[in-house]
């Protein structure tokens, strides 16, 4: 079911560009005015309003009780959160950089995936853990790490990842809301990516769990998330000078996922890519090749391919191109699709 | 040529740097050097008969139920089970000292404290018979899950304290940790927000010697692990955690000064683990029988029953009264540990998520088939008998 919010700050006037980072912050903004429960906590969130701005004014606005600096601790601030949402608080935690994210892996792996199976539902988390992730920005070592497929093993846990500017705002309203512990990716890249906003039109707030199609074709599938959406949708554009009408799924979470938006997809278009930034040994893509295959294998005519970063750790900001997924590649790898007929 | 030689040396004078002054004077803070006492001394006239009794008897209850929880492993009944024997003065104090509404976060050696506190002692089992883990409704006791990796739930109890203050509501977390959970960075994580925070936490340290193997030596380098409070801006108290009547005393203070308002504190409690670390442990390869035997006449009930009978609160009949209760308990434990426990496996697919996810109700419907088809062999099987 798909609910609409008001825009908030709402001014009656034109549509106005909003970006992904400020979607965000209303989303936030809305979350706490509308929830007493909901706690911001974090590294800088409070007098600096995060180093990207997304909780810029929370602090201002609901006081350090409610959007709170916190020591810099990763494992500190997701294991004080899980005491907080024991108590019925709503906290949403914001990992500053993907990578600094890792010290609280235990907390995360070992406690809030697990809190509402080992108390027999008795004790839900409904933690939102926020992690800016993936590259593209120039950022020195340990600040473009795409660590979905490691969350993803996690059962317990909910992943999602907004690729548009209304989804950030709904997809993150949802994820506060839910009763679940949601790990938020946040495209950084795509933070200053805009849309406009109509101050009064309402914004679908998206139950988690539902892909879309982007773009519609017939050719093949492009399935997609996050920071790479707006690639293969460049690609898909590029295509049409081939002879290819691509169709680009955005995927919008990676658990739960949707098997049924994916592989009616697929049926359809008889031919799948799956593009992502992260390694792609051992990554997501793996897994939804395999999903992929095995609902539409009849209808499939060409092996599902992959493109996906290099199985290299991330390397230095002046060779990151050369390693994230672009257009050619994924153009590329669509000419792989066997699209003569086989003999 | 010294530093003093150097030219231009005497004419350095370092100057502090012009904002730096200490937060806190770190006085206070610093534990005495002896751990407290109160058992044998002039200050057990002072305390309550009444409360020492109740020590006593939850004391014997507590040291019963650790010796019928490691028969039970012995009878294949409990999976593992680390006892507690030689530190029931600390679990039981660290139950006794709370309200009803604060909250106790046990490690997964803790389970006397959380009976202490009232749980149902099978309750208490579940995690280490194998068939729940966690066998309560945390909240309903307001205990949460024992918990098995090392000071990760210490941070929960800052958390949960740090909510509950900002709510308005009377609320201490007390969260019990061993030596070898103090050289994890969870705890030190959990000291710096609560101190930082002022959140109403007790950090209660069972120093028994050992983590497993590895003697306090080894883990820190600390003059003690109270010390440790200091660099966090919290007060560390040392305590005998033999006595149970000083470690109710000074956890007691502790909380009221969490109730307070004034923050957290880090109690150590100096004591032994009389047992290996679990059944499945052989303690003989790393320490001597010398050792455990000078803890013996260290004995926690021993100290306790010395007082009640010198001082007159306790008798003969007193004693016999305690360990009678104490073996109905056992023997109410014993007999409900050994009925099976009857498990749904569908349950396995129940508490994942809010609401299942597409993927676990095709996992589930699996496994339904496997039983019914478990449960179809299991009625043939039956027919051909008859």
């Amino acid at each position: 079911m798909t609910t609409a919010a008001a825009v908030p700050g709402a001014q009656t006037g034109k549509p106005k560009p909003a970006t992904m980072a400020q979607a965000l912050g209303r989303a936030l903004r809305d979350s706490m005015a509308e929830d007493p429960s909901v706690h911001v906590l974090g590294e800088d969130v409070g007098t600096l309003g995060g180093v990207f701005r997304i909780t810029d004014g929370l602090a201002k606005e609901f006081g350090d009780d409610r959007c709170t600096d916190t020591p810099l601790a990763e494992a500190g601030i997701l294991g004080a959160a899980v005491g907080m949402a024991m108590y019925g608080l709503r906290p949403v935690v914001e990992m500053q950089f993907d990578a600094f994210a890792y010290p609280a892996f235990e907390q995360l792996i070992s406690h809030v995936a697990k809190m509402r199976n080992r108390t027999r539902g008795a004790m839900p988390l409904p933690i939102t853990v926020r992690v800016p992730y993936g590259g593209g920005i120039g950022g020195v070592e340990h600040h473009s790490d795409s660590s979905e497929a490691y969350y993803m093993a996690t059962p317990g846990l909910h992943v999602v990842t907004p690729a548009t500017v209304d989804d950030a705002y709904g997809l993150l309203r949802a994820s506060i809301a839910s009763d679940d512990p949601v790990i938020f990716l946040e495209p950084k890249r795509l933070y200053w990516s805009k849309a406009a906003w109509s101050p009064d039109a309402p914004v679908p707030v998206e139950p988690i769990g539902r892909a879309v199609v982007r773009r519609s074709g017939r050719s093949a599938t492009l399935i997609t998330y996050g920071p790479s959406l707006p690639v293969c949708l460049e690609a898909a554009e590029a295509a049409v000078a081939e002879g290819w009408d691509l169709e680009v799924v955005d995927l919008r979470s990676l658990v739960p996922f949707d098997d049924e938006t994916v592989a009616a997809s697929v049926r359809r278009t008889g031919r799948a890519v799956v593009v992502h930034e992260s390694s792609g040994f051992g990554g997501p893509g793996g897994e939804i090749a395999a999903r992929v295959t095995e609902r539409c294998f009849h209808h499939l005519e060409a092996p599902v391919l992959r493109v996906a970063g290099f199985d290299i750790p991330y390397p230095a900001p002046m060779l990151e191109r050369h390693h994230l997924p672009g257009v050619d590649r994924v153009l590329d790898a669509v000419a792989r699709l066997q699209w003569e007929a086989q003999s | 040529m010294t530093v003093q030689e150097l030219p231009g040396a005497a004419a350095y004078r370092p100057t502090p740097p012009p904002a730096w002054k200490p937060l806190t004077d770190p006085a206070p803070l610093l534990p005495d050097p002896e751990p407290h006492r109160v058992l044998g001394t002039d200050a057990a006239a002072g305390a309550d008969p009444g409360l020492l009794l109740r020590l006593y008897a939850e004391l014997v209850r507590g040291r019963r139920y650790n010796v019928q929880a490691t028969a039970l492993t012995k009878q294949g009944r409990l999976a593992v089970y680390p006892s507690s024997t030689g530190q029931e003065a600390c679990e039981i104090a660290a139950a006794l000292v709370l309200e009803e509404q604060d909250w106790l976060f046990p490690s997964y050696r803790d389970t006397l404290a959380a009976v202490a506190r009232g749980l149902d002692p099978v309750e208490a089992l579940t995690l280490l018979r194998g068939d729940r883990h966690t066998g309560y409704d945390p909240r309903e006791h307001r205990i949460a899950p024992l918990c098995t990796p090392l000071a990760t739930q210490l941070p929960h109890a800052v958390g949960l304290a740090h909510a509950a203050r900002l709510k308005g509501d009377d609320v201490v977390a007390l969260a019990m940790v061993g030596d070898g959970g103090t050289s994890e960075g969870d705890f030190h994580e959990a000291l710096n927000f609560a101190a930082v925070w002022k959140a109403p936490v007790v950090f209660l340290v069972q120093n028994n010697g050992f983590a497993i193997s590895v003697p306090l030596a080894k883990q820190t380098a600390a003059p003690s692990l109270a010390h440790k409070a200091v660099g966090y801006g919290m007060p560390g108290r040392l305590v005998d955690g033999n006595d149970a009547a000083a470690v109710h005393e000074v956890l007691a203070d502790a909380v009221a000064r969490a109730r307070r308002g004034e923050g957290p504190t880090l109690v150590e409690a100096v004591t032994y683990r009389m047992d290996a670390h679990t059944n499945a442990d052989d303690a003989t390869r790393y320490r001597v029988d010398s050792e455990v035997e000078a803890w013996r006449a260290h004995d926690p009930i021993l100290l306790l029953e010395r007082e009640l009978t010198g001082r007159g609160l306790l008798d003969e009949d007193g004693i016999v009264a305690a360990k009678e209760a104490a073996d109905v308990m056992a023997a109410g434990l014993r007999e409900r540990m050994n009925a099976d426990p009857v498990l749904d496996p569908m349950s396995l697919f129940t508490h994942v998520y809010a609401e299942q996810t597409e993927q676990l109700r095709e996992q589930a419907a699996r496994l339904r088939v496997e039983l019914d088809a478990e449960q179809d062999q299991h009625d043939d099987n039956a027919e051909e008998r008859r």
